[in-house]
């Protein structure tokens, strides 16, 4: 099966509503990361931080495409595809701050956030692992007979992993319902994507599983959206697995200790004149789906929400001691 | 009562819990292919005639997969059966295991749950070390994986039908010479238990251990092979006067403590059997309860007789070496009187 380059659609099947939706979820991914960020730099919150800076028109019209019964499992990096598929903030905010009302309990933190009740599995920080449990929920729809999907979200550096080959092959060999969306960051922690792959695209390795491989501009909302609706459907249908890689860049080092001398700052200059927030800013007012006050209010609306997370998880209450014991079997 | 082998007893149990309640399915190599094995050790045959290939899966040699979409499925509301070969192989899935399936309710502050089965065959049986080991104590040193252990055909239907319907993860390990599997796949020198099992509906339940032979002298545990190889020694030992009690754990974790450690108080004497490596070792964490619960009451140093610490051999001469043997436990228990 060929790969295809997915064009970015003249006329989205998209309301304004949504389409402003869309802005919204990408403007809160972004914001929620840079106060997050700044926190974390005052020593308000513990632990590591991997970023998604960047990369917010994946996780936007991947999971504008999903009805929220639907399954994403997510990565060590998984602020984004949180948010996207509708965790509340505060509960995330709340587990970075490792207080006892986070999503997780402060049992996960930052790298495993998530919210079964809104289809965001407790994301996955081991490389690739995710690959083959998203295929094996996917697995259950089937056998379920439900129409839900399950995606997969990861990285290019995943696609090395073997678990990743195991999962797409079962996913094929089954037609699972199950999207595999790969985000081709260029840089799998500091190494780049040359010195580990042979071709030129992470899904031109589709066609050696027998699904369809796609490639789209992961820094533009839409056309990931437009690509991601036609896979979702295509699994609901029956008709099995795709992957979908998205071209994108990780503004942000790898985590919080990265001073990011592997790469060049010209690059990081050009990749940020793609920064998918201002650009799909431009659009919606060129295309007066918009205007200037209402992408105000919009982005008015968002900060508000994130200081009133900040603000939650502050005044919440630190997990007890006893709560170590809790939650290593379901009695 | 009918009698049967313990390949016989987990295909019933499995049949069982397959027409009880559909969420449950086998997923596995070589389990289902028409004209296949039925799994390494016969437990699956037949079943996919029953159940059609969709309920009893076939896989790619892939156990990363099988772990994996077993864990994903499970935490999707299914009951996977999921089986390795060897259970060797488990070392292949181990992320799956021990990062993904034993962890994730935990870190999701209780929000998942993984309904996992996983089915082992362990034991050394002359193939070589890479289809030999015993690897219960990997297992019980990961919190978040129960682990069990039947020696019996009746405790093997019971338990795996317990395990079915646990909310958790858990481990079955099975030793290649109790299944008295029949045929091809028959084991040269397996011991081939044939038990009784009723025709009614019971289950064993997790965490209970059983005294198989009571005994005031000294305490013997031991599990799968090694129970066999505990009871014959304790008949030979009686003959010399010593009556030795054999304790049989059935489940490794959660752990039956208070039943080892009251055989302990009243023997004043341990030995533990295991057919794994000594080092680090579950026969060292039971001495370990035992030192630290039941000190005072120990007339002796506590023993381990376990295999030794080099990889299974091939040479069945080697293995008769390797593996704990009737005489060792002899020698091990007349060493503290």
């Amino acid at each position: 099966m060929p790969v295809n380059d997915a064009q970015t659609p003249t006329s989205p099947a998209l309301d304004a509503e949504r389409l402003k939706g869309l802005y919204r979820t990408m403007f809160l991914i972004r914001r929620f990361e840079e106060r997050v960020n700044e926190l974390y730099m005052e020593g308000r919150i513990p632990s590591t931080l991997h970023l998604y800076i960047g990369q917010e028109a994946v996780a936007t019209g991947v999971c504008a495409a999903l009805n929220q019964d639907d399954y994403a499992f997510s990565t060590h990096r998984p602020h984004g595809h949180a948010l996207a598929k509708g965790v509340a903030p505060r509960a995330i905010m709340a587990e970075l701050f490792a207080k006892a009302t986070g999503c997780c309990k402060a049992k996960g933190g930052s790298m495993h956030v998530g919210d079964v009740s809104v289809g965001m599995f407790p994301a996955i920080a081991i490389v690739g692992a995710n690959v083959p449990i998203a295929a094996g929920a996917a697995l259950a729809f089937k056998m379920q007979k439900s129409q839900r999907v399950a995606v997969s979200f990861s990285g290019d550096g995943a696609a090395n992993e073997g678990a990743w080959h195991e999962g797409l092959n079962v996913a094929s060999i089954w037609s699972l319902p199950v999207v595999f969306v790969c985000e081709n960051n260029l840089y799998a922690a500091s190494t780049p994507y040359s010195l580990t792959f042979r071709v030129e695209n992470v899904a031109d390795r589709a066609p050696a599983y027998g699904i369809p491989g796609v490639v789209v501009d992961g820094n533009d909302v839409l056309a990931v959206y437009e690509v991601a609706k036609a896979a979702v459907a295509r699994a609901r249908k029956g008709g099995g697995p795709t992957l979908i890689e998205c071209k994108t860049y990780r503004q942000c080092g790898h985590s919080r200790s990265d001073p990011r001398t592997y790469r060049s700052r010209e690059e990081e200059a050009a990749w940020r004149e793609r920064d998918p927030i201002p650009n799909f800013r431009k659009w919606l007012l060129a295309q007066g789906i918009c205007d200037p006050k209402g992408i105000e209010e919009i982005e008015k609306g968002v900060e508000q929400a994130i200081t009133e997370a900040i603000a939650f998880a502050e005044s919440s209450p630190d997990p007890q001691p006893a709560d170590l014991y809790a939650n290593v079997f379901k009695e | 009562m009918p009698q049967m082998s313990i390949a016989e007893a987990l295909r019933q149990a499995i049949r069982e819990e397959m027409r009880r309640d559909e969420r449950v399915f086998c997923i596995g190599e070589d389990i289902g292919v028409k004209g296949g094995f039925g799994g390494a050790f016969t437990v699956t045959q037949g079943l996919s005639e029953e159940f059609g290939h969709e309920r009893i899966l076939d896989t790619p040699i892939s156990e990363t997969a099988i772990a994996g979409v077993a864990i994903g499925a499970a935490m999707a509301g299914m009951r996977p059966i999921a089986d390795v070969q060897y259970g060797d192989f488990l070392f292949c899935m181990m992320d799956q295991l021990a990062n993904q399936a034993a962890k994730m309710r935990y870190m999701s502050g209780g929000q998942v749950s993984v309904p996992l089965v996983m089915r082992a065959p362990v034991g050394a049986t002359s193939r070589g070390a890479q289809h030999a080991q015993s690897l219960e104590a990997f297992f019980t040193h990961i919190p978040g994986l129960k682990v069990v252990a039947p020696a019996t055909a009746y405790d093997a239907k019971g338990l795996l039908k317990s395990a079915v319907r646990d909310e958790n993860p858990v481990l079955v390990f099975e030793h290649k010479l109790l299944y008295g599997s029949k045929g091809a796949r028959a084991e040269r020198g397996a011991l081939s238990p044939v038990g009784e099992v009723p025709e009614e509906e019971y289950l064993v339940p997790i965490g209970k251990g059983i005294v198989r032979r009571e005994g005031k002298d000294v305490t013997i545990v031991a599990k799968l092979l090694m129970l066999y190889r505990a009871l014959a020694a304790a008949e030979k030992l009686a003959e010399a006067g010593i009556e030795a009690e054999v304790i049989d754990p059935r489940t490794l974790v959660p752990l039956d403590k208070e039943l080892i450690l009251a055989s302990v108080r009243k023997t004043g004497r341990l030995v533990i059997v295991e057919e794994d490596n000594l080092t680090g070792g579950w026969a060292a964490e039971i001495a370990a309860i035992a030192a630290d619960e039941a000190f005072d009451y120990l007339d002796a140093p506590i023993k381990r007789v376990s295999a030794p610490d080099v990889p299974p051999p091939f040479a069945p001469v080697l293995e008769r070496e390797y593996v704990p043997d009737e005489g060792e436990i002899i020698e091990a228990v007349r060493a503290l009187f």
